[in-house]
Formats: C-alpha cells, sequence, structure tokens
C-alpha cells in the first residue's frame, strides 16, 4: 500500500462508522459574530469563491461596494490609525502631492528599486527586471502599490502583479514605501479575501518586521524591511 | 554543533520534571513576567471584537466539519496543488516524512536548509533526522535560533525561548555564534533591538546562500492549493521566497476547505497568540509562481498520530488546535513550571491532551502522565479561539489511562485502594463496622483547622503520605450520618 493509500484508510476507519448527528453547518454561515464583527454586509463569509480579477492592470478593489456603516472616512481614518499603531509610518496625499510624498519618504535612502509595472515614475529608481538577490540585498529602499487595505488590522496586501512586483524586491531592502489608494482600502479581513485572488502569491504586511520573542516584548525590525511607510493616496 | 544534542526522549514523567522546574526561582520570574506581558495584550484586543464568542464558535464548526469530511478535503487540497505545480507527498509517521524531506535534499546535491519555525517539523523531529543524512537544517526563526545555538529545548508552541531572559540571550549569541557562521558583534548589549539585529546579520548571509527550505503552513486551502505561514519576523518570507526549493509539512488537521474561511483564523490566530490585531506578516502561496520565489514546491502531509486522535469521537475536536498557545500563556501550571517539564515540542494544557491523543494512551508512562498536569479550572478553555473542550478532554484522558491499565498485575495502589473501597461500600454491615474505626479517628486530636470549622490532617504516614504531600486530607467527622440519623433523625421525623 502506498503512503498515500494508507494515509487515506487511516483517516476512512478513524470516520467509520460517519457520524450520525453532524454539527449543521448549513445556518452557521450568518453566524450572528460574522454580522457584528464586521459590518459591511459584503464583508459576510461568502461560499463562492472570489470572482477572478480584472486580467487587466486594472485592480478591481475600486469596485468595492460602499459600506453603510461606518462612513467611508471613518474607515479609512481606521486604517490610518492602525497601519501607525504597528509603527509604521503613515501618510495621506492627494495625486498632485505625491511626487513631494514619496520624495520625503525616500529622504534617506541613496538606492531604490520599483517593479516594471509601477505607472508612477521615481526618480533615479532601478527598474527590477530580474534582479539578483546579491544586487537587491545592496538596494536601500522599494515603492510598490498595493491590492488591498484592510481598515480593522491596519494590513496592505500585496498580490504582487505588475505595480507590486515579485515577492522578493520588498523584502530584501530595509525601506518599504508601499502607495494604497483610498479606493482600495476595506473595512475587514472578511471584504479583503473576497477580493482577492487565492491563485496569486501574496504577502500580507502589517507594520515593520517585528519580534515578540524575547521576553514577549514586541521590538521592530528583524529580517524584513525595518520601516515601512504607507502613502495613502486620494483618488 | 550540527547535531542538536537536547532531546525530550527519556525525559521524567511530569510530576519529577514539575518539581525540579519549580525550584528554579529564574525560570519562574522569567515565565511570569512573560506570560503576564502576552496575557494582557490579548485581552485587549480580544476586547476590540463585537463578538468574540461567537466567532470562536464559528471557527470551531469550520474545523469540525472539515475534520469529518477530512479524505474528501486532502484529496482536493493535492487536486489543487498537483494543479498549481507542486508536488504532493504523503506521510503516515515522522520517519516517512524525515526521509522524504531528506531525499528531496540529496536528489539536488543539498547539505544545508534553512528553516521556518513549525511545530510539525519540531514534532517529527526532522532537524535531527537530516542531520543524520549529513545535512544541516538552520532555524530562523528568533527564538528557535536562541534555542538551536544554545542547545536548548523548545519551551512554547510561539516562543520557544520564552525560559530565557534577555542577559541569557546575550550569552548564548556571544559565545554561540561564531561557531555557526557570523558572528555577533563585539559590542553586543542585552537591549531586544540589538539582539534582534545580531539575529538579522547572521541570517541573512544563510537566507541569501541557501537553496532549500522548510517550512510548515497555518493553513492550507483545499479548494485553491494555498498555503498560509503567518509570522512577524520576516524570516518565513525570506525562506518562502529566496531559495530555490520550498518543502512544506504539513499536518493533515491542518486543511480548511475554501479561501472564505480564513476569514475566522486569521482574525482569532494574531489576537491569540501575540495580542496583536495582526502579525507583520502573512505569506499565502498555491503552488509555483513562474519568475516568483521558489521554482520547486513539495508539500508533505503528515498523519504521525492524527489519525488516531480523529478517531476518538469526543476528543477530536483536539484537532481544532491552530497553534496559538493562548492556552499556554492563562495556564497556573504552566506558568509555574514552563514548558520543558511536558517532555514534548506541545507543551501547557493542549500539550496535555494533544500528546496522549497521537501517541496513545498506555505506551509510556510521561505521556500518561500528562493529562494530570492540570487543575482543570478551565482557563484553557475560556481562552481557546477554537473552543476545544481541554478540561473535557483531560478527564476523558484519565479515564482512557485507568482503563488502559485495569488488567495490570499486579494491581496499582489506587487500584488496590478502589477494590477495598467497593468492597466496604457494597455492605451495609461492612459500611458500618467502616464508619465506626473513622470516627474513632474523628476524635482524636490534632489536625489543623480549615475554613467551616473542619479539621484536616497535612501528614500521614506512608502510604498515606503519598496522598498528603499535595493535598489535606479533612479529618473524618466524629459522628456518622448513618449513626446521627439513628440518634437524632427517626425521632424528629415522627414528631
Amino acid at each position: 500500500m502506498s503512503h498515500r493509500e494508507e494515509v487515506l484508510a487511516a483517516i476512512r476507519r478513524a470516520l467509520s462508522p460517519p457520524d450520525l448527528s453532524p454539527p449543521d453547518l448549513s445556518s452557521s454561515v450568518q453566524s450572528p459574530s460574522t454580522v457584528s464583527a464586521h459590518p459591511s454586509p459584503d464583508a459576510q463569509r461568502v461560499d463562492a469563491v472570489p470572482a477572478p480579477p480584472e486580467p487587466t492592470g486594472a485592480r478591481t478593489v475600486g469596485v468595492a461596494p460602499a459600506p453603510t456603516e461606518p462612513t467611508r472616512a471613518a474607515v479609512l481614518d481606521q486604517f490610518v490609525a492602525r497601519v501607525a499603531d504597528y509603527r509604521a509610518e503613515v501618510s495621506r496625499c492627494s495625486p498632485a502631492e505625491l511626487d513631494a510624498a514619496l520624495l520625503g519618504a525616500l529622504a534617506e535612502s541613496a538606492s531604490v528599486v520599483v517593479p516594471a509595472g509601477l505607472v508612477l515614475a521615481v526618480p533615479g529608481a532601478l527598474i527590477d527586471d530580474g534582479l539578483s538577490a546579491a544586487a537587491l540585498d545592496a538596494i536601500d529602499a522599494a515603492v510598490t502599490g498595493a491590492a488591498v487595505g484592510i481598515a480593522e488590522t491596519g494590513t496592505v496586501v500585496l498580490d504582487h502583479r505588475g505595480d507590486q512586483g515579485r515577492r522578493i524586491i520588498t523584502l530584501l531592502p530595509d525601506l518599504h514605501v508601499c502607495i494604497v489608494r483610498e479606493s482600495q482600502v476595506v473595512p475587514s479581513i472578511g471584504a479583503a479575501l473576497a477580493l482577492l485572488d487565492p491563485a496569486r502569491p501574496q504577502t500580507w504586511i502589517s507594520g515593520p518586521s517585528a519580534t515578540s520573542d524575547i521576553e514577549l516584548s514586541r521590538v521592530e525590525g528583524v529580517h524584513g524591511p525595518r520601516r515601512l511607510h504607507v502613502i495613502l493616496l486620494a483618488d | 554543533m550540527t547535531t542538536p544534542r537536547a532531546t525530550f526522549l527519556g525525559m521524567p514523567p511530569f510530576p519529577t520534571a514539575a518539581r525540579a522546574a519549580l525550584a528554579d526561582t529564574q525560570l519562574r520570574s522569567n515565565l511570569a513576567h512573560a506570560t503576564g506581558t502576552i496575557r494582557a495584550k490579548r485581552a485587549a484586543v480580544m476586547g476590540e471584537l463585537a463578538d468574540w464568542e461567537g466567532l470562536r464558535q464559528q471557527a470551531a464548526r469550520i474545523k469540525d466539519e472539515t475534520l469529518a469530511q477530512l479524505d474528501t478535503h486532502l484529496l482536493d487540497l493535492e487536486a489543487a496543488l498537483t494543479t498549481r505545480g507542486a508536488r504532493v507527498h504523503w506521510a503516515p509517521d515522522a520517519a516517512a516524512a524525515c526521509a522524504i524531506v531528506a531525499q528531496i535534499a540529496q536528489g539536488h546535491g543539498i547539505r544545508e536548509i534553512v528553516k521556518v519555525k513549525s511545530m510539525a517539523t519540531q514534532e517529527i523531529q526532522l532537524n535531527e533526522a537530516l542531520a543524520a543524512c549529513g545535512i544541516r537544517a538552520w532555524e530562523s526563526d528568533l527564538a528557535e535560533l536562541i534555542v538551536q545555538l544554545g542547545d536548548d529545548l523548545p519551551s512554547h508552541i510561539l516562543v520557544p525561548a520564552i525560559h530565557r531572559n534577555r542577559s541569557e540571550i546575550r550569552e548564548i549569541f556571544r559565545t554561540r555564534m561564531a561557531a555557526a557562521g557570523r558572528p555577533a558583534p563585539e559590542d553586543l548589549t542585552d537591549d531586544p533591538a540589538a539582539l534582534a539585529g545580531a539575529a538579522r546579520l547572521h541570517l541573512r548571509e544563510k537566507f541569501l546562500a541557501t537553496r532549500m527550505a522548510v517550512s510548515g503552513a497555518n493553513f492550507a486551502v483545499a479548494e485553491s492549493g494555498t498555503l498560509v505561514v503567518v509570522e512577524s519576523e520576516g524570516n518565513g518570507r525570506m525562506c518562502l521566497t529566496l531559495p530555490e526549493i520550498l518543502v512544506s509539512v504539513v499536518g493533515i488537521e491542518k486543511v480548511v476547505p475554501t479561501w472564505a474561511d480564513l476569514d475566522a483564523f486569521l482574525t482569532l490566530l494574531p489576537r491569540s497568540a501575540t495580542g496583536e490585531r495582526m502579525n507583520p506578516y502573512t505569506s499565502m502561496w498555491s503552488g509555483i509562481t513562474p519568475g516568483d520565489g521558489p521554482q520547486e514546491v513539495h508539500v508533505v502531509l503528515l498523519d504521525n498520530g492524527r489519525t488516531r486522535a480523529l478517531a476518538d469521537r469526543f476528543a477530536r475536536q483536539a484537532l481544532r488546535c491552530i497553534r496559538c498557545s493562548a492556552c499556554l500563556n492563562v495556564c497556573p501550571v504552566y506558568e509555574r513550571v514552563g514548558g520543558h517539564a511536558y517532555g514534548s515540542v506541545y507543551p501547557g494544557p493542549i500539550g496535555a491532551i494533544i500528546n496522549p491523543l497521537l501517541k496513545g494512551v498506555g505506551t509510556d508512562t510521561a505521556t500518561d502522565a500528562l493529562p494530570y498536569a492540570s487543575t482543570l479550572c478551565g482557563a484553557c478553555a475560556d481562552v481557546c479561539p477554537v473552543a476545544i473542550d481541554i478540561p473535557g478532554i483531560l478527564v476523558h484522558l484519565r479515564a482512557a489511562g485507568v482503563d488502559a491499565h485495569r488488567g495490570n498485575q499486579p494491581p496499582s495502589a489506587e487500584g488496590l485502594a478502589m477494590r477495598a473501597a467497593a468492597w466496604g461500600l457494597a455492605d451495609a454491615t461492612r459500611l458500618a463496622r467502616g464508619e465506626r474505626v473513622s470516627s474513632l479517628v474523628g476524635r482524636l486530636p490534632g489536625g489543623r483547622g480549615m475554613p467551616g470549622g473542619r479539621r484536616a490532617l497535612s501528614w500521614l504516614p506512608w502510604p498515606g503520605s503519598r496522598w498528603t504531600q499535595a493535598r489535606d486530607l479533612p479529618v473524618p467527622p466524629a459522628e456518622s450520618f448513618r449513626a446521627w440519623w439513628r440518634r437524632v433523625g427517626r425521632h424528629e421525623e415522627s414528631s
């Protein structure tokens, strides 16, 4: 018997005879917990696989249904507050102010890498065309877009499409500047999952690299970027 | 120091190990500080959730439903992973899993790997098995690095070096780091940020040079073949991104059916584990992404006793565990004795049930002792984010332990005492005779006062000393109920 059949047979033996009174789960989908924990009705657990994202570079997050409660402004304020709460730097700006905001965020960085699909021009930046790990290790900062921002937890999610680049480029440089458009911010984890495509590799980022391994005190800055700067860009 | 010498094998059972740990005042002070810190942080972020009880019941239901059809969900996972370019292996036990990982490394001529912190690979003692094949495994989680460099054993699921304070960690880094690679800086202080910085420099060269990584997974999504690793430091991202080859050892109970199921778990796990709304980094990948990350991806689905636990209809719920370690941090027993006394990579309340369930009851005395390493206070069940009835399973396993030894020859002292009690209580005459003896004992002077005016004995001669070592024995009443009833009760009833 192969190992595969051995494990499957052991599972089937353990489950037999089948439980005659399985918990009824059909009604649990709308558990009161999610209703209250995630006020947006569209943030509910859904049985359907999220719709595949647009094949073009355009992100689908803009079509996120506007939550009725809390207000859009409150969601954005919460996003900013919670990103800052875990000691990421965070700033808000209009499209006209973006160049200046970037300049400020990159003030201490001598070298910058950007993904090829970033529509924005960052002066002096290297464009990643398959740079080696050693080359990226010597670069100070990376500037990328994002797929989704989550207000409840202060999280930015990268799904590593064109404007976010390969996973490695936001990992080795010590500063990650991440531009999130206001339309990309959703209230909850559930709402973010509904917009994301599980077939894409993803990195969910909440603050800079940190550890609680020494006496359970949080210390920022271990292996990943020691600084995270989130720029929330008005649409 | 390629081979970790420390091992849980052959450690004394919990009562013996706990006695030694209780005498270690440094350990007790480190643990009290760390568990106190994390309890406060967890309570604060849990308070933000509008209905945490409903959320954890939902998470429990997802896990229960999945376990009830585990074979189907694993086959779905296998199909999704295979479609996405990953190779799926099945491992009935630790030896099979270790052999699979070793063969993959040897097939590529690899002599060094980096590891993401993973309970499954600790459980199967992968590092030791690889060392025996001449392959070095470097732990990259800060706490695991502290444990590995210190030739030590993990004592907590989430923070394996919780028993070490900052000055002990500085000493380990100063004396041991050089032998493993880049040495610690000369002027290393015991500031946690400086210690983390030393680990960053030490490990960065390993991340850049190593061709193969081994990870576990917190969740495996069946419908999409997505593996999820939840971490804080970025060592996980390094291991999951930089090497050419990635092998993930995943317990079969880690599967969840749908992508949307992650909602409940990603909400509960970080808050329960480190007391954060969200951990700094969560990586998700589904097989191979051309041009990004490892281009050879393996997944080892591990049984190693999980089907034994699954077969126990009541205790099966222990397989809901998402390894958050909230139960350790609130446990009055864990807080005082630490993790080593449990003799397993799974310590604390969850360890006291998961070890006997994975290994089976009645096979070794150390494992059989674990269900007694609890006061049954229930704090663990109160904080469990997947609502595992840990106290209920502890009692269930105690009963199973007694059952496993029922036919033993010669019988245990406890067995003899129970037989004597059964004989004495089965017959009214024998009971009356016993009550006369106990009331004589009750009239003797001595003992100390207890609340309510009863007296208690704190010391009895052997074999009674085995009871009074840890408990007081209430002095029997001077008059039994039946004697009192004969003297008074009957007259009151007729009057």
